[in-house]
């Protein structure tokens, strides 16, 4: 019996798991897992299984982001379904190990909800990534979450982009929620983020625990940041940077950038401007993981996305 | 006031990538290499004419390439008068062999050919400012270096800190010149170049090296009271007892507050559960080093030093008559 003609219907999301250690060099999410493991009371919810699970132990032993390559970039079909073996690199064969325990990625028996936890060098305070416009359940869990820590705020990047969408960890769920806040230093431990990540995490479960127990979710509408375009460092001939994120742009994610404004100081001093044809909205601003992918942030554009109502399946 | 005359100062030495995840001084250093090469020959004629020469050295290469502070083992630990001359095993350290060649370069560490100063550059994920690193707090030289950039770049919040530490124990890269300190400014995360730290640490590498020029060329400088920061002890992170995992992390309260005074019963700690652990000691010290990134694995949540002022003589260089003077000096010295 629905209040609302059009409600979305979703099973209960009863298998819900929390990774940390993706990057093993990202303190927060190490910690809280870690904690989690030894003590789960604080991630309990009723009609929700909550499995809190370090995914690369070997980088987090190592306190480095991967051990071969970056874990969370490695959960692509191909990777997925490469013939098993000592010779696939580890984290290829930890994506692997991931599937079988919370996949498969894409089949009913999927972990319903993953909550992927990160931490940035970029001051993007606290951030949820969504990999679509279409998951009604996300979008809903994403307006509540941010009504419930207000007057704090929290932001949502969208990554759709057909290019730049890469094949996380948390993908191998139905509903893959990352979560990533900064600005911390890789291998540092600061209270406060810390603090923020756990705040964020016990609002979520509470949403899936309503949801569970059968509230109805109204229609609501949810401002997002769709990624749009990567923005390089200046290089030299041989790739290395020649430029550095501009003192006015440093720190300044989320804030618009216009069309002229100061974008990177070359090591000499010299100003390079912004030369797009709009204004964007930046983020990861000179995230430290990121001078090896060839970017030194993203642009992205705000939308106002529609969130269906949703409930769940009466079974 | 007292004046002390003093050997010039012909090779400075400046060094950066001993940590190799530590950006402004791998870019820095690299953008000084480049500006060298692209001095013209003239131009080149016209540096000759300076008071000294320049080394840029960049001290980890295989570590810069890797953004990793080190390969195998610390480099900026390897310069002790024992692992310098103590004989290598079959497969040595990557550091190990590169602090001797290192040492072959600009020392031999305690040697009359090491370089004159050794400048070496850090940078720190605490919130300290610029701070100068010595093992002495009687070597004029750095002291006189040191006050020369606090007034030339008066917004920079900067600290001198003092290791006492003897030369024959003294560890890091800077410790192999005649004079040396290292340069540590944060706060910046690893493997990140941040712009405002990049352009303090240009500018206080241009004013040290403007400094030794004056120096050389015969300009006296008056001596005064420098404030000194002499390290105490560090504190490590409460750990459990069994994984050695840490289990609270550094309180609010102290987090980026580096050479705020800590009095006892200060927060110091919070506990993953929430429990506030305040400080212990029955002296109230300065906090420095608080949560580096690097030190997790050292076992220091943060370092204490007190403070105190340090009268420095008024200098400058020794005219040639002098130094042959002390040359012989110490000829006959060694010969008695
Ligand atoms: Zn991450
Ligand atoms: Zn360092």
């Amino acid at each position: 019996m629905s209040s609302y003609n059009n409600s979305a219907r979703f099973n209960e999301a009863r298998k819900v798991a929390i990774f940390g250690g993706t990057h093993g060099n990202e303190m927060s999410g190490v910690t809280l897992v870690n904690l989690w493991v030894k003590n789960s009371a604080e991630i309990q919810r009723k009609r929700v299984e909550t499995k809190p699970f370090i995914t690369n132990p070997r980088a987090v032993e190592k306190c480095s982001r991967y051990v071969d390559t970056d874990l969370n970039r490695a959960f692509s079909p191909e990777n997925l379904s490469a013939p098993e073996g000592d010779n696939l690199p580890y984290e290829v064969q930890r994506a692997q190990e991931i599937n079988r325990m919370f996949g498969p990625k894409g089949s009913p028996e999927a972990y319903d909800v993953i909550f992927d936890l990160h931490n940035t060098t970029s001051n993007m305070g606290c951030t949820l990534i969504l990999e679509s416009s279409k998951d009604h359940f996300n979008l809903q869990m994403m307006n509540y979450i941010k009504k419930a820590i207000a007057p704090a705020s929290c932001l949502v990047l969208l990554n759709e982009h057909p290019l730049l969408k890469y094949s996380t960890s948390r993908s191998v769920a139905k509903h893959p929620v990352g979560l990533e806040v900064g600005p911390q230093p890789q291998g540092v431990l600061r209270s406060n983020i810390f603090e923020a990540m756990r705040i964020i995490l016990k609002h979520a479960l509470d949403f899936i625990e309503l949801f569970n127990e059968g509230m109805e979710f109204p229609p609501c509408t949810v401002e997002v940041f769709r990624v749009s375009e990567r923005v390089d460092y200046p290089r030299d001939a041989n790739g290395n940077i020649i430029a550095m994120v501009h003192p006015n742009l440093q720190d300044c994610d989320w804030e618009p950038l216009n069309p002229g404004d100061p974008m990177f100081q070359t090591f000499d001093g010299k100003t390079i401007h912004y030369q797009g044809p709009g204004t964007v909205y930046p983020t990861f601003i000179n995230e430290a993981a990121y001078y090896e992918k060839q970017q030194a942030f993203v642009t992205t554009r705000r939308e106002t996305l529609l969130a269906s109502a949703i409930r769940k399946h009466e079974n | 006031m007292e004046l002390v005359c003093l050997p010039r100062l012909p090779r400075v030495a400046v060094c950066g990538g001993t940590h190799g995840n530590e950006l402004s001084g791998v870019y820095l250093v690299r953008e000084l290499l480049r500006v060298q090469r692209e001095t013209s020959e003239k131009e080149k004629e016209e540096e000759d004419k300076k008071s000294m020469s320049v080394l840029t050295v960049l001290a980890n290469p295989k570590a810069m390439q890797r953004c990793s502070r080190y390969i195998d083992t610390d480099l900026n630990r390897c310069f002790t008068h024992a692992i310098l001359n103590s004989p290598l095993s079959d497969k040595p350290p990557y550091e190990m062999v590169r602090s001797r060649d290192l040492n072959a370069l600009l020392g031999p560490k305690g040697s009359c050919e090491a370089v004159d100063l050794v400048c070496d550059l850090h940078n720190t994920t605490a919130n300290m400012g610029l701070c100068f690193i010595s093992y002495s707090d009687c070597d004029w030289i750095c002291l006189h270096i040191f006050r020369h950039l606090q007034r030339q770049m008066p917004e920079i919040s900067m600290r001198y800190i003092h290791f006492d530490v003897s030369n024959r124990e003294s560890y890091s890269l800077d410790s192999i010149g005649k004079h040396g300190f290292a340069i540590e400014i944060g706060p910046q995360p690893h493997g990140v170049v941040r712009s405002n730290i990049y352009t303090t640490m240009k500018s206080g590498v241009q004013h040290m090296l403007d400094w030794v020029h004056f120096f050389n060329s015969g300009t006296t400088f008056e001596g005064g009271l420098v404030e000194v920061f002499t390290m105490v002890k560090n504190i490590d992170y409460p750990r459990d007892c069994v994984t050695c995992s840490i289990t609270a992390a550094i309180h609010p309260k102290l987090q980026d507050r580096d050479f705020c005074l800590l009095h006892p019963g200060d927060p110091m700690f919070q506990t993953f559960s929430g429990e506030t652990l305040r400080y212990k000691g029955k002296e109230a010290l300065y906090p420095f080093f608080i949560n580096e990134c690097a030190y997790y694995e050292k076992g220091i949540a943060l370092s204490l030093a007190r403070k105190k002022h340090v009268m420095i003589p008024t200098v400058r260089v020794q005219t040639e008559q002098e130094e042959q003077a002390n040359k012989l000096g110490f000829a006959s010295e060694e010969e008695e």
